[in-house]
């Protein structure tokens, strides 16, 4: 068996603040192999943007990688020196962010912007690197990219400025793209081209994603495995399909019934959704035992009491003392 | 205000909201045609699901029926009556707004006491029982416990704070509520709670709605009849099973095949109804039909020719050239 | 209510101020004026004269005692009418825009342009010197900052929901104004207002200096501190005390700014409880 690209193994991040330290992220794990798709999804706050940033090596106070190991292609980064982290960033990890706008440099034209990348990873020199700017904003379809390299990010639209974006996560061939939220600022209708774009180039450069975001469903249709996180621990992960088809979490299973599903109404006519009750607990009031329990439509005693270890289940695991 | 009911509670007739942007000095100004000739009506007590992407005009539509954006064309009846600038109070009465960020749209210096209660003082219910009790009862209805009323909007979670800016809407128990997307901003577990009360809502106060999103699982499920805007025009309306089940403009199919759902897995179909590049600027829209550089079915008719919104059957009216051919 | 720190001691201070012009007659060991003796002159501080003595001999503890009635009053006073101008109109000119808002903008710009002090001069040359045209000449003279500060956070705050649903609710202009746009951007605006008291203090000092302000012998902190400008290395207690009194004055009032502007935050005030 080949090891996996990325391995994160039992990270914990704290959170410092008002002079106590919480558990950001818990006992959290995961594998990647080459040229794979894996989809972390949660509510805000749940912990899964924090978890991409610690495998990018960004963490900065008060967050910190409290415990665990990050395993990027056999080198262990967690504890890896700021320049090393700066040269694996760009080269062996692309990521690309939720709102483009304030991850371009607005000074400064995004061909160039693009161009530097080669620059700084390959020692291109600038002639070369700008003529392969171009290229990589064909590949990405921009329109006239012989013009737009010279533009500034402002003039784009949010879809361009996106797949400006992508070429740049995308122009030194990394092994894994991060991609947190890359579509929730845009459009619906721009928002499944730009996916599409990324699920091809991806697969046609080899390159493995590591998708964050709130939608399920977005998450499903890109990725192969997905993993559903609450409250700063992964509770469930299985196959993109079966993730929907069986549900082994109740969080999880709340979820995928609470939303309205386009066609059901003309099946089965309107039914009242089911709702997941209460709210999503902050960091500070964490309840003890499992997480879920006070929101959960099949909580015992036990679920107050002890926090549910990890059970693997088929392909999956799945954190609950009451899973199927 | 009459005691018959009139049949329709809201009528657009050929509305249009243009702005001048830019200056003479830089290089001419131009006209943006936010709302371009929108025709619409609601009923007492239905929900109109209005649907579109940003720049579509939604929002000024929005603004308009409010009051707050005068139109440059065309008229508003709200109950049968022309909509003007005098009666500002009868409006609120009768129009209300729930807005979609539900931390910016509440006062963080005001309790929700407060919040409820001046909206009815200014109405001219003084009587301080009376205030009370509507406060009360309306916390009720929208599932608020009467003893959190002294609280500041910091003190709720993202959930309950739609709550309150549900309340405020209707604590003057208005006919007509715009919705601007109420749930896009919650977290994904609180908002199937908020479909519901909304849903509960308007049955229990007979409630009409304009219910505007992008999430088109959302509006099949809550809406009665559903119109797509595009650039400032409504390019399809009709009722919500034409719309979800025979969508004529392929605007709409564009829309439908772009969610995101795995048990709508792409097929050849989907993936042949999937939109092309990105929105045009409403300030300069392609000519003719304005969806043709993102058409897969365009034809040079569709670049010279603006489709008008025709009938495809009974109150179901589609903006397209091609709006009888099958996919 | 919760008080923090900062508005304990700077209340305090502010109380100190407040309680030593009031009670100044009964503190003061001598009167401020009326007891000049150069038998006395430059005396350096002592258990007779607790601060030492000026030129003419007049105890300095004495003088700061009664000179806090007229910086407070000066500064405090003309803030207080500077503040409510330059929020009035710079509410008025973000609120609705238009001719208004360009009037407002190209009065504010004036004011900027032109040393607030120049104005005051010229306020004072016509009403003549007194201790009522110079608060009216410094009230009337430095609205500028408090001006651009409102009309900017008005700016930013008319598109908030919360302001849209207060129109859609049938709220009228100004009670949008004051019950929903003044309540949110009041912190800033203390800020400045404190800021500028102290400003105000050192105004007087100099249109004092100039014999426009308050007329010697009478005592005020301002013209105390210009007076000793140039016994500064000979008899530093000349300038050291009044600038003291200016000194913890100003830092009270800008600790009760900074403390106010949290008591009036409801979100700060169930944070800290």
């Amino acid at each position: 068996m080949t090891a996996p690209l990325l391995k994160v193994d039992d990270l914990h991040i704290t959170l410092e603040g008002d002079g106590a330290s919480y558990n950001a992220v818990e006992n959290v794990s995961f594998e990647i192999g080459r040229g794979d798709a894996f989809g972390l999804v949660g509510e805000s706050g749940c912990g899964k943007s924090i978890t991409a940033l610690a495998v990018m090596g960004l963490l900065r106070r008060p967050l910190g990688i409290g415990k665990g190991r990050i395993v990027l292609d056999g080198e262990e980064i967690q504890n890896a020196s700021a320049a090393r982290l700066r040269e694996l960033r760009g080269s062996k990890i692309g990521m690309i962010f939720q709102e483009p706008m304030t991850a371009l440099n607005p000074l400064s034209p995004v061909g160039r912007q693009i161009a530097e990348m080669f620059v700084l990873h390959q020692s291109a020199s600038w002639s070369e690197a700008m003529d392969r700017a171009e290229d990589a904003l064909r590949q990405v379809r921009v329109p006239s990219p012989e013009r737009r390299i010279r533009d500034f990010p402002h003039q784009l639209s949010g879809g361009m400025r996106q797949r400006v974006m992508i070429a740049i996560a995308l122009a030194c061939r990394p092994d894994l793209l991060i991609a947190d939220e890359p579509t929730t600022a845009l459009d619906v209708t721009v928002q499944a081209e730009i996916i599409d774009l990324m699920a091809e180039l991806c697969a046609a450069k080899g390159t493995a994603i590591l998708m964050i975001s709130h939608d399920l469903g977005l998450v499903a249709n890109m990725c192969r495995r997905v993993a559903v996180m609450y409250a700063g621990r992964i509770v469930e992960s299985q196959g993109a399909e079966a993730i929907f088809a069986t549900p082994r979490h109740p969080y999880t299973k709340g979820l995928v019934d609470s939303l309205p599903r386009l066609g059901e109404r003309s099946k089965r006519g309107r039914q009242r959704l089911r709702e997941i009750s209460g709210v999503v607990p902050s960091i500070a009031a964490y309840p003890s035992g499992c997480r879920f329990n006070p929101r959960c439509p099949s909580v015992t005693d036990i679920c107050r009491s002890a926090a549910p270890d990890v059970t693997a289940l088929g392909d999956g695991l799945v954190r609950c003392h009451h899973h199927e | 205000m009459s005691d018959k009911i009139p049949s329709k509670l809201l009528e657009l007739d050929d509305l249009a909201v243009h702005f001048h942007v830019g200056s003479a000095l830089k290089g001419g100004v131009k006209t943006l045609k936010a709302v371009d000739g929108v025709s619409l009506e609601v009923k007492p007590g239905e929900c109109l699901g209005l649907v579109g992407e940003s720049g579509c005009g939604k929002s000024t539509l929005a603004l308009s029926i409010m009051g707050l954006q005068p139109p440059t064309r065309g008229n508003i009846r709200l109950n049968g009556h022309e909509l003007s600038a005098r009666d500002r109070m009868e409006t609120a009465r009768t129009v209300q707004m729930v807005f979609q960020d539900p931390y910016a749209s509440l006062n963080p210096r005001q309790t929700v006491r407060r919040t409820l209660a001046d909206p009815l003082r200014i109405h001219g219910i003084t009587n301080k029982t009376e205030v009370e009790h509507r406060v009360m009862d309306m916390m009720a209805k929208v599932g608020l416990r009467a003893d959190r009323a002294d609280r500041y909007p910091h003190e709720f979670s993202g959930g309950q704070r739609q709550r309150i800016g549900i309340a405020r809407a209707l604590i003057l128990q208005p006919k007509l509520v715009i919705c601007d997307e109420p749930v896009s901003a919650l977290d994904v577990s609180i908002r199937a709670q908020i479909i519901n009360l909304l849903l509960e809502l308007k049955d229990e106060m007979g409630l009409a709605y304009i219910l505007i999103s992008h999430d088109l699982g959302v509006v099949e499920h809550v809406s009665d009849r559903v119109a797509v805007m595009y650039l400032g025009r409504i390019v399809e309306q009709g009722g919500w099973q034409e719309i979800f089940e025979d969508p004529r403009h392929p605007y709409t199919r564009a829309l439908i095949a772009a969610i995101p759902d795995p048990f709508h897995r792409a097929d050849a179909k989907v993936a042949r109804a999937k939109a092309h590049g990105e929105i045009a600027s409403a300030l300069n829209p392609p000519p003719g039909c304005h969806f043709n550089p993102r058409c897969p079915m365009k034809a040079n008719r569709c670049i010279s020719e603006m489709p008008a919104l025709e009938a495809v059957a009974e109150g179901h009216r589609a903006a397209c050239h091609f709006r009888n051919s099958a996919a | 209510m919760k008080w923090g720190t900062s508005t304990w001691v700077g209340g305090s201070l502010v109380a100190i101020a407040i309680g030593v012009a009031v009670f100044a007659p009964w503190i003061a060991l001598t009167d401020p004026v009326m007891d000049a003796n150069l038998m006395n002159a430059e005396l350096p501080p002592s258990w007779e004269f607790p601060f030492g003595t000026d030129a003419q001999g007049r105890d300095i503890y004495s003088r700061i005692c009664y000179g806090a009635r007229i910086s407070l009053t000066v500064g405090v006073v003309s803030q207080i009418c500077n503040s409510l101008i330059g929020v009035t109109l710079g509410l008025t000119a973000g609120f609705w825009g238009g001719w208004w808002d360009d009037v407002v903008s190209g009065l504010t710009n004036l004011m900027l342009a032109i040393p607030s002090l120049v104005f005051a001069l010229a306020i004072m040359a016509i009403l003549g010197p007194g201790l009522v045209s110079l608060v009216i000449a410094l009230g009337l003279t430095s609205w500028s900052y408090s001006c651009r500060i409102a009309r900017a956070q008005v700016l930013s705050l008319k598109s908030q929901g919360y302001v849209q649903a207060a129109r859609i609710l049938g709220y009228g202009d100004f009670r949008i104004m004051f019950t929903q746009v003044l309540p949110n951007i009041l912190g800033p605006l203390i800020v400045i207002a404190t800021l500028g008291m102290g400003g105000a203090i050192l105004a007087e000092a100099a249109l004092s200096f100039l014999g426009l302000g308050i007329r010697p012998p009478f005592p005020s902190w301002g013209s105390m501190l210009s007076e000793a400008r140039d016994q500064i290395r000979a008899a530093p207690w000349l300038s050291v005390f009044p600038g003291l009194a200016i000194f913890f004055t100003v830092l009270g009032l800008n600790l009760l700014g900074d403390g106010l502007r949290d008591i009036l935050d409801p979100q700060s005030q169930t944070r800290r409880a």
